[in-house]
């Protein structure tokens, strides 16, 4: 038998739980019908946050000397397709500013927030400064790394990240592939034999590469560190001067990290102009300015110029012209059973 | 008889019981029974081949077994540490006892970081380890370690209570009726600290297998090889594959849930033997 | 508060083994935790002040750290007292009767703990992501559950959810329930029972399972960086923030935040303290 007073306690701790549940649900919610200041949400990767606090910063400024209103831009950031699936899931994003193309796609194929041809929207296939992968070696490159071939010989050891779990060590992936491709003349079968070799002087995978940077700097690990050119720099430039060098090799991938408007986000929240505005801004001279102070190759022809001295001269290839693109690369190599599985896992008859 | 004539004398069944399914049906089951519904939108053969593969398996192996041996080792020296700090007066020991927590407060990605730190090969252990031949870092030795850290708390933590509280009196007993600490030990402390015990054991045990942030950083993640099964669970995600995710991690929950019952099943055997010689019947 | 209490605590020591063993005892105990726990924590604090003090005391009192810093307290003081009315209940359905499903119940609640951080992070997002059953109810009714401030106290609640019961349940096992019936005969309701007499007999149970909530909901990590969203200033906390500044190439930042989580050990220092002060003063 329940006494009535333990009844009640029930009643009232159930009418608790539940109501506590939406109440707070309902205080957390963003502003919607303030009508004054816009905020934007930049929903992007990982070690962008002080380009993108730079960016943001002048273009509020811009904004508000135009408009009279303020806009207040907030960041996001993690790691790339962890990022994406969470638009997917729900998070506002006005736009998002990501390592690859691939998990914007997925806006699209899983989320339908955007439309499937997004990357036609803005110029330079939507990516308004660019970057590459070099290599970091240690000072005086003790072991004489000039090129790809190299990193195959014995006893070097590369320091790369998990391309299953890292969106950069899928572009480092891929640039070695494409070198090697390009090497034999097109042959995928030398390609697949050139990484197999490669991945033999692999004796770590971090499952980002920020943590392979810390691998290769802190934990003393490894010859040679594949990495995105900006992140090079944030390493032998802060971090590092006197430790590290770049490795600029002979032939290189374009890295193109792409941005796009979340149309479903923008619409639901009558942010659409202030975010086009925005991702323009990008393409301006001044925001191309920022990109290359921030270590990212400007698409601006005038400001690439500018910067020349401090973006050696690779030759590039793009995803598009090897790969076919980024779910086609995505599907050959990097899901389940892909390239990069076989090389780990004795295939199956 | 014996259950409804307690059931008469103390209050609350019905209210504990109702309050207890209720939390435990919103906080616990209703999630992961999203978690169940997503892997069956897989075909049977899907499911198998995402959970059979050898990578996977390679994978379970290795979570499994190293959370085992993470958790053996905390059932021993947190048993240790806690009679140390029940029963005997030392300097510092308040300082070592507020410690006891912290490889909980500590996120466990920054526990993973500074492990690593400590015991790659230039660091502060890794480099006399090195000296001896041993590798720790990266290596299923180095996830061991770090399950043992964010685990050591728990054995602690349930069995330094009951040391707390068992009386001296027994104790003293039998001391004075000539037993020799040892089999003071044996035959009185250890079976009334065996269920706190199991407990700890259990909760370090089924920390360890989930666990995936102090890891990554330590295990190298080499498939076949230092490769856990959350890591797995992560690389499903990033391909967007949310079913082969959730599959992934059902089995772990499935095979986590025999082995707790299991346990639990256990420790009510233990805990039946050693309650019914005071005279509880 | 129980005369009896005490005076056996004194006498202790007679059955506590000969003085070597003793030393001997203090000493593995004390080098396991000086390797696995103090060395880690000089590491820490090591890294965090390896920039200076100053830039230490930047990194945690600049907004966005304090920001973390609020939403983490929240976190943890919805989170705990949650699971400790939840952990007391379901130890004394556990501990003080049988009944069909009683093992099923217990191995359910253990259940958060050998889920895997990231999966418990996921099945909210399952639950309530714009595509999760409740998705669409939810977008209709402008409710926001993930990527907000209820998604984090849900995956802090849900991680931290065996620690009360677990921690009070082997207690209130040990110690059977003679006194509870002896004051139910004698009149007392049973509210009046479990505040006065079963309460103070688990203090110490109730205390370590408050207190290793409390930890773990402040520096849980993987489940709450799955439903955070990660938008900085609004749904960071200290440990997100932590890895955040870690992968802007500021480690010291990082640790920094970090070891302000450690602080807490002296919290919980204090707190045992003050509630060992008062038992024995009352």
């Amino acid at each position: 038998m329940k006494s009535p007073s333990a009844r009640r306690l029930t009643a009232a701790l159930l009418s608790l739980l539940l109501s506590a549940v939406p109440a707070l649900g309902g205080c957390s919610k963003p502003g919607a019908a303030q009508g004054e200041p816009i905020t934007l949400l930049n929903v992007s990767y990982d070690p962008t946050r002080e380009l993108y606090t730079d960016l943001n910063a002048a273009f509020a400024k811009q904004w508000e000397a135009k408009h009279g209103t303020k806009l207040v831009i907030k960041q996001s950031h993690g790691g790339s397709g962890k990022q994406a699936r969470a638009v997917i899931d729900g998070l506002d994003a006005d736009v998002v500013t990501l390592a690859l193309a691939y998990d914007i796609d997925m806006l699209h194929d899983k989320g339908q927030l955007i439309p499937a041809d997004w990357q036609k929207r803005l110029p330079s296939n939507s990516s308004p400064y660019t970057s590459t992968i070099v290599f970091v070696v240690r000072k005086g490159n003790p072991k004489a790394i000039r090129d790809w071939e190299d990193l195959l010989r014995e006893g070097v050891s590369v320091i790369t990240p998990n391309p299953k779990t890292s969106g950069g060590a899928r572009w480092n992936y891929l640039a070695a592939w494409g070198y090697a491709r390009r090497k034999a003349g097109g042959d995928d079968a030398k390609a697949r034999e050139f990484i197999s070799r490669l991945f033999k002087n692999v004796p770590v995978l971090d499952s980002g590469a920020r943590g392979a940077t810390t691998t290769f700097a802190e934990r003393g690990l490894g010859d040679v560190l594949i990495a995105w050119e900006n992140e090079a720099f944030l390493l032998t430039g802060e971090v590092g001067k006197d430790e590290f060098e770049i490795i600029v090799p002979s032939v290189s991938i374009l890295a193109e990290p792409p941005v796009a408007l979340v149309d479903k986000n923008v619409d639901r929240k009558g942010t659409r102009a202030a975010a086009e505005a925005w991702l323009q801004y990008l393409y301006t001279d001044e925001g191309q300015e920022l990109a290359a102070k921030h270590h990212f190759r400007p698409r601006s022809q005038k400001v690439a110029a500018k910067y020349a001295h401090r973006f050696p001269t690779v030759s590039l290839f793009t995803i598009d012209e090897v790969f076919g693109g980024w779910k086609q690369s995505q599907k050959q190599h990097f899901d389940d059973g892909g390239s990069f599985d076989q090389l780990y896992v004795p295939q199956a008859q | 008889m014996h259950s409804s004539a307690r059931r008469r004398v103390l209050p609350g069944f019905g209210l504990t019981l109702g309050l207890s399914w209720l939390y435990l049906g919103l906080i616990v089951l209703l999630p992961l029974s999203g978690l169940f519904l997503k892997t069956f939108s897989l075909s049977w053969a899907q499911f198998w081949d995402t959970v059979a593969a050898p990578r996977v398996l390679a994978a379970y192996r290795l979570s499994f077994g190293a959370a085992l041996a993470a958790a053996l080792l905390n059932a021993v020296f947190g048993l240790l540490v806690a009679w140390v700090l029940v029963r005997y007066r030392f300097p510092g020991k308040a300082l070592v006892d507020a410690l006891v927590d912290l490889p909980f407060a500590l996120p466990t990605a920054v526990a993973g970081l500074t492990l690593t730190t400590l015991y790659s090969r230039n660091g502060w252990y890794g480099q006399h380890l090195e000296a001896l031949g041993f590798q720790v870092a990266f290596t299923p030795v180095g996830i061991v370690i770090a399950l043992t850290f964010i685990g050591l708390p728990f054995v602690v933590r349930t069995v330094q209570p009951v040391l707390e509280d068992i009386d001296a009196d027994v104790e003293e007993a039998a001391a004075t009726l000539g037993a020799t600490p040892w089999q003071v030990f044996t035959r009185v402390l250890f079976p009334s600290v065996m269920p706190a015990l199991l407990s700890g054991f259990t909760l370090a045990f089924a920390r360890a297998i989930g666990e995936y942030g102090s890891v990554v950083f330590i295990s190298g993640n080499m498939p076949m090889k230092t490769e856990i099964a959350p890591l797995l669970i992560i690389t499903r995600l990033e391909q967007y594959d949310y079913a082969g995710a959730t599959a992934i991690a059902g089995v772990m929950l499935a095979v986590s849930f025999a082995m707790l019952l299991a346990v639990n099943l256990l420790q009510r055997w233990t805990h039946r033997r050693f309650e019914t010689r005071p005279g509880t019947g | 508060m129980h005369p009896t209490s005490h005076a056996p605590r004194r006498n202790r020591r007679l059955v506590s083994g000969p003085a070597p063993v003793r030393w001997l005892l203090i000493a593995v105990a004390l080098a396991f935790l000086g390797f696995f726990l103090v060395v880690p924590l000089v590491a820490v604090f090591t890294y965090a002040l390896q920039k200076g003090v100053g830039a230490y005391f930047d990194a945690i009192l600049e907004p966005e750290s304090w920001s973390a810093i609020r939403l983490t307290l929240l976190a943890a003081a919805i989170a705990v007292p949650l699971n400790l009315v939840f952990g007391l209940a379901a130890a004394w359905l556990i501990a003080r009767f049988r009944f069909p499903g009683r093992d099923v119940l217990l191995t359910l609640i253990d259940l958060p703990f050998s889920v895997s951080p990231v999966i418990a992070g996921l099945v909210f997002v399952l639950l309530f992501g714009r595509q999760g059953w409740l998705g669409p109810w939810l977008a209709e009714h402008d409710i926001h559950i993930i990527f907000a401030v209820p998604g984090i106290v849900l995956a802090t609640v849900f991680v931290t959810f065996p620690f009360v019961v677990r921690e009070v349940l082997p207690i209130m096992q040990a110690q059977g329930h003679d006194e509870e019936e002896a004051a139910l005969s004698l009149g007392a309701s049973g509210w009046r029972t479990f505040l006065h007499v079963t309460l103070p007999k688990v203090k110490w149970g109730v205390l370590y399972g408050v207190l290793l909530c409390n930890a773990r909901a402040m520096g849980e990590f993987g489940a709450v960086s799955v439903v955070s969203g990660h938008v900085r200033g609004v749904t960071n906390t200290l440990p997100l923030h932590a890895e955040i500044l870690y992968n802007e190439y500021n480690l010291a930042g990082a640790f920094a935040v970090a070891s302000l989580l450690t602080v807490l050990a002296l919290v919980t220092l204090a707190v045992k303290k003050y509630v060992e002060w008062k038992a024995e003063s009352a």
